[in-house]
């Protein structure tokens, strides 16, 4: 089966590639990529290919959110690998990584090719589990990272649960360093934000809630930049949300230190003084922070400091969200809005198109050492096709998520997927709208 | 004035006018309470749910006598543990209440904002009878009908507010109501006890008892928590007693006229002292309690539709 994509801009930073051309899959992959394949088609197959026509659209590798939680096995009533990865489909990602805060955690082999296997079964979007670090993500024992590698995992990470213990880090860095894995760090010193709700300052002083000062995350992104200059591997630093995040980053990049950063939509988008209604979809951990956190992230993101953009999805059910707030769990199910949050960047001018797309295609494909997020003949047939102009509203009620936790419920977007490709097959198709020929 | 709120979550939310509206219906129902019989008909018929999710002995009293003395129909109800522990949400737990069709709902939480999602989910006026460490309206309002009965006025006046402000609802309450008033606030308490930025609400603040009470008018002294130690808010109860205890001597820095308050219950010997508590010439600690009932009465009057 063939399928022909022309009539729209391709953008592919892998090979400095921003320029109308034509895209043709063939057998799942990308077989050819080129200013005008049309006169190259053989008559014979001219009926056999379609040709899906793209004026206006732009062209983008296969969209990777290497952040996102899937809640299958254990927490099926919030989300699970099925309509987790629709949801991806839907916002434009062709492959998502999934964090092993299930329940069971994933921090052995079978759960892992369990997440394989259901996401197999859904055939939407590629999904690659993220593997514990340590046992039940406790905090004191390495899982089997081997074994978990050979079942599918793609990096490391307790996630939620921080590893306190330095040494324990030091010890999961140089182990995963040796299997060419990354650790993905979730930086925040328990201790510090122990009954944390919000980010700590002005506003939870005036709403009275308990903060989370930003020196909880500063405080672990300085120790693992240490850890990872000490050992010499590689350490991503998830979810950064704070000036002071950046700034060290920014240095020890500097320094030629092997670390990586990713930041979440929410971080560039909202802020603390948002909480005023104590609404629980904007609880999210880290938490919102500061104006001034927000304009050092996008700073962070233009110069480089920030490789990645990534949702942190955390889908929940009503049940969790409708409650105290300082009860109600943190997340926001983030899959379904994240390009488009996005792209008011591009808007806004901190990004350009070929940056945006590739933190959010080539950049966490090679963190976690994926041969994905390009256009190359030969590649993976991923794509995803976005209309830049389309205008739309978000509503969580047509979600695919079964997480309808989102503040931008009723946000007028500019900038959505249309065409979801995943190994040559079109999983999400939005071009409905468009009539033009 | 017109008083058309559907509830009161805050002093932040109420606009001078309305805190002096409900300040002068509560000094006209003062004197109910000295009656032989303390009790009009205002709200027979009506009923208030006093909804106390943290234990509380005065607040929830000093409600329950308002709305009786109002004849209301007052019914408490006490839960020890939060809606979440019990297996219910705060949703249900309100559509529960609302299919009871009650007038008004006092409600008091641990968790702050509880009484702000509350009312934004049934048609019944809440009142805020206190949310974590967030609001305490009725406390403020009730300090500020005591300042103003004592001194006459609130404007200009400085009232030095000292103790553990992170913690503390009677103070974020009583900063935003006395700012509104005019008057000038000034905080102190150990820098473990006052919250970041706090001093972007217009005050000043600082970390010595001394400083922050000369030539006040008015001396507000906060409860300390006991538990808070094991916290390391502070190092002992000896240290803290010892610095930040209102006692015969600190007190003479103030004004020599002035008011000594407490949101009660108070800690005798710990955060007052008690030859000052106890000292008519300068505590008005029982004033306080009185005024609550009247400032109670006023805002179930104002909500229940009531005219000036």
């Amino acid at each position: 089966m063939k399928m022909l994509l022309t009539g729209a801009r391709v953008i592919d930073p892998a090979q400095n590639i921003n320029d109308f051309m034509d895209v043709l899959l063939e057998d799942g992959k990308i077989a050819k990529i080129d200013a005008d394949l049309s006169p190259s088609l053989k008559t014979k197959d001219r009926g056999k290919i379609q040709i899906l026509k793209l004026k206006g659209k732009l062209i983008a590798p296969g969209l990777m959110d290497m952040h996102t939680h899937l809640r299958e096995p254990g927490l099926e009533y919030k989300e699970t690998i099925a309509s987790g990865a629709n949801a991806a489909v839907v916002g434009g990602f062709t492959s998502i990584a999934c964090m092993p805060n299930t329940e069971p955690i994933n921090d052995n082999r079978s759960i892992t090719e369990f997440i394989k296997r259901k996401a197999a079964q859904a055939a939407l979007a590629h999904v690659y589990p993220i593997g514990a670090i340590s046992r039940n993500s406790a905090g004191t024992q390495l899982t089997e990272f081997w074994d978990l590698k050979d079942a599918g995992a793609v990096a490391f990470s307790d996630d939620g649960k921080p590893v306190m213990d330095a040494a324990l880090m030091r010890r999961a860095l140089e182990y995963a360093h040796s299997l060419s894995l990354p650790v993905i760090s979730h930086c925040e010193d328990t201790n510090l934000s122990a009954g944390g709700q919000m980010n700590e300052g002005y506003y939870s002083t005036i709403l009275g809630l308990r903060g989370t000062p930003s020196i909880a995350e500063e405080i672990m992104v300085a120790r693992d930049i240490l850890i990872a200059e000490f050992t010499r591997a590689a350490v991503h630093i998830a979810h950064v949300s704070t000036a002071g995040s950046v700034d060290l980053i920014r240095t020890a990049k500097k320094r030629g230190i092997k670390i990586t950063a990713e930041t979440a939509p929410h971080y560039f988008t909202l802020t603390d003084d948002a909480l005023q209604a104590y609404s629980t979809n904007l609880k999210v951990n880290p938490p919102l922070r500061s104006a001034a956190d927000v304009k050092a992230i996008k700073a962070g993101l233009a110069d480089g400091t920030i490789d990645v953009i990534a949702s942190d999805h955390a889908p929940h059910a009503r049940t969790d969200k409708e409650l105290e707030f300082e009860y109600a769990a943190s997340g926001i199910s983030g899959l379904e809005t994240s390009l488009a949050l996005s792209l008011r960047l591009i808007h806004e001018q901190v990004l350009t198109w070929p940056e945006l797309i590739s933190k959010m295609s080539l950049q966490p494909a090679r963190i976690l050492n994926l041969a994905k997020g390009t256009l190359k003949p030969g590649a993976d047939g991923d794509v995803t096709v976005i209309d830049p102009e389309r205008i739309w509203t978000v509503n969580v009620k047509s979600f695919r998520s079964s997480g309808k936790n989102s503040p931008f419920d009723g946000w007028e977007m500019q900038g959505k997927a249309i065409l979801t490709i995943v190994d040559g097959e079109i999983k999400y198709d939005d071009r409905a709208q468009d009539k033009e020929a | 004035m017109k008083f058309d709120r559907k509830d009161i979550l805050g002093m932040k939310d109420l606009s001078l006018g309305e805190i002096n509206t409900i300040l002068e219906t509560a000094e006209s129902f003062l004197e109910i309470s000295t009656r032989e019989i303390k009790k009009v008909p205002t709200l027979r018929g009506k009923t208030i749910i006093n909804f106390f999710f943290e234990a509380s002995t005065r607040t929830r009293t000093s409600f329950e006598i308002a709305g009786k003395r109002l004849s209301a129909d007052t019914i408490n109800i006490s839960a020890s543990t939060s809606s979440l522990v019990k297996g219910e949400t705060l949703i249900d737990t309100a559509r529960n209440l609302e299919a009871m069709n009650p007038d008004i709902i006092v409600i008091r939480h641990p968790a702050a904002g509880a009484p702000h999602s509350l009312a934004k989910m049934v048609k019944q006026s809440i009142i805020n009878a206190g949310d974590g460490a967030h609001e305490h309206p009725s406390q403020a309002l009730l300090d500020m009908l005591t300042i103003k009965e004592r001194k006459g006025f609130i404007a200009g006046l400085k009232v030095a507010i000292i103790g553990d402000i992170a913690h503390s609802r009677v103070a974020r309450s009583n900063i935003y109501g006395l700012s509104k008033m005019g008057a000038q606030v000034v905080l102190a308490g150990p820098a473990t006890m006052l919250p970041r930025d706090i001093e972007q609400m217009g005050i000043k603040v600082y970390t010595k008892l001394e400083e922050a009470i000369v030539d006040a008018d008015v001396v507000m002294m906060l409860r300390i928590q006991l538990e808070r130690e094991k916290q390391n808010i502070f190092p002992s109860l000896r240290e803290y007693s010892r610095h930040y205890c209102l006692n015969a001597c600190t007190i003479k820095l103030a004004k020599p006229d002035a008011i000594v308050m407490h949101p009660g219950p108070i800690n005798r010997g710990i955060e007052i002292s008690p030859d000052i508590a106890d000292d008519p010439s300068c505590s008005v600690i029982l004033d306080q309690v009185n005024k609550g009932v009247a400032v109670r009465m006023a805002l179930l009057y104002l909500l229940s539709g009531g005219k000036e």
